[in-house]
């Protein structure tokens, strides 16, 4: 049986006038609208003498509220996004990085709200953070945007276009990271609203049972050990990409997955 | 003694259940003839208007997420519209199959209709007010096509939730439809009619696919 790996070659990219986006909200103006964007990654060098240049990333955990995600009988998808971005904080900021949430609690939030806060943050690395109960070990998901040149004015639905080839960058780091962590790794690209409106390096990291744990995906996806195994390795990751990014001057020709 | 009028009324009534029975046998063999003519015209197959045609599938597998190409003869309708349900609906009996790669629920009977139009047509139909969607769409002419597929409420409302999950079924059907359809460019997704956010809280069902870019790198074959 021939098989591809289906994130190499399967963009898909929006064509025609978009329509409705999924959790349209109030202000639609704004997608219309182009907005002038700072662009992630291109602040000016840090001065001689000025303090080292922060580096932040920003966790989007997905869903919460009336938007459960996927859910089974005593699992939800928003708890674990929760939880995951909670956990992922406290080991971020014990390694001296910036961290930005999206969310702390269980709160309904618009995709724009997100991308709001993911944009004034001028991060170095987003990440939207997913879970379901299909699949093994970790999916790694970068925007099937097809990349385009950075510019003052960018179109808010597609802002993640100019970021892409960090993104790609970013996802090759994590997917080194966590395969380390003898974890299943799969790399795809996917049309994903919040992160297609993001322009900071992103990815969507959505956290699939174990299959080699021998437990049901519930009980894998539950268990504290799995979870803490994820997020040291997604912690590993964002201290490597740091060296490369603030060490290289540019994140410019990363690696790709 | 007996008296006539007695004898009389017995005869009569002997000879009309004498009747009554053999009107009631006639019925019954008539009933009879009726069933087997009945059976034998009833297919013990699937017609085969067509004869069978090589179905190129797009079978999707959760543990790497990735999509292989799948060979198989299936009597198909010689009308595109209903070809293309027919593949699609054997893409979806194979993931509602026990054990398979990328287990999703419903089968064939989750795609209600499958509506080419040409692109141009299509987008306008789309995004215009509902009903058009099948104004004159079923003829697949020549030019590129634009399918849109009608998914039961059912099937979306048991999909298993997730990036990768719905991703890999709307991109094996669009990768499937432009397999066997190669004039089909375009997917777009209605569920029961209307249309959709998303699938299952993940895959955009609000976007125009486009099935060129759901080809795999590497296209092999396994019969
Ligand atoms: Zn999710």
């Amino acid at each position: 049986m021939s098989s591809t790996q289906f994130g190499k070659s399967t963009g898909f990219r929006r064509v025609g006038t978009p329509n409705l986006f999924p959790r349209v909200a109030g202000a639609i103006s704004i997608f219309l609208a182009f907005a002038p964007l700072e662009l992630a990654g291109q602040a000016p060098a840090g001065l001689p003498g000025a303090a080292p240049p922060q580096f932040v990333v920003v966790l989007d955990a997905a869903h919460g509220g009336n938007d459960t995600g996927g859910h089974s009988v005593n699992w939800a998808e928003k708890n674990f996004a929760l939880a995951l971005s909670v956990r992922l904080r406290s080991l971020l900021e014990a390694r001296g990085m910036d961290v930005v949430t999206t969310r702390e609690q269980d709160v309904t939030l618009e995709a724009e709200q997100r991308d709001e806060i993911a944009n004034h943050a001028n991060a170095q690395a987003c990440l939207s953070l997913h879970a379901s109960l299909s699949g093994n070990g970790v999916h790694l998901f970068v925007s099937s945007l097809q990349p385009a040149e950075a510019a003052r004015l960018v179109r808010w639905k597609t802002a993640q276009a100019t970021a892409i080839t960090r993104s790609l960058g970013l996802a090759g780091v994590l997917n080194s990271a966590l395969r380390q962590a003898g974890l299943n790794v799969t790399l795809g690209r996917a049309a994903l609203p919040v992160v297609d409106s993001m322009t900071c390096p992103a990815v969507a990291l959505e956290v699939a049972p174990d299959a080699n744990s021998g437990q049901t995906a519930t009980d894998s996806l539950s268990d504290a050990g799995y979870q803490a195994k994820v997020a040291e390795a997604v912690a590993a990751a964002l201290v490597e990409w740091r060296s490369e990014g603030l060490s290289g001057g540019s994140h410019k020709g990363a690696r790709e997955p | 003694m007996i008296p006539r009028y007695q004898t009389v009324l017995f005869f009569v009534l002997l000879a009309a259940s004498v009747i009554m029975g053999a009107v009631l046998w006639q019925l019954r063999d008539r009933a009879e003839q009726r069933r087997l003519q009945a059976q034998a015209s009833t297919p013990t197959r699937a017609p085969q208007v067509a004869p069978a045609v090589q179905a190129t599938l797009l079978v999707a597998n959760d543990a790497d997420d990735s999509m292989a190409e799948r060979i198989l003869s299936l009597p198909l309708p010689p009308s595109a519209g209903a070809r293309a349900r027919a593949i699609l609906g054997k893409l979806l009996d194979l993931y509602a199959a026990p054990g398979a790669a990328h287990p999703v629920q419903g089968g064939a009977s989750a795609i209600t209709q499958v509506f080419l139009m040409p692109v141009s047509a299509g987008e306008a139909a789309v995004a215009g007010p509902r009903g058009k969607t099948s104004a004159g769409a079923n003829e697949a002419k020549n030019g590129p096509e634009m399918a849109v597929v009608n998914l039961t409420g059912a099937f979306a409302a048991s999909h298993p939730s997730g990036i990768e999950t719905e991703s890999l079924t709307v991109l094996s059907i669009c990768a499937t439809l432009h397999a066997n359809l190669p004039q089909v460019t375009e997917v777009r997704f209605l569920v029961d009619g209307q249309e959709r956010e998303t699938l299952a809280g993940h895959a955009d069902l609000t976007r125009t696919y486009l099935t060129s870019e759901a080809e795999p790198a590497v296209v092999g074959a396994q019969p």
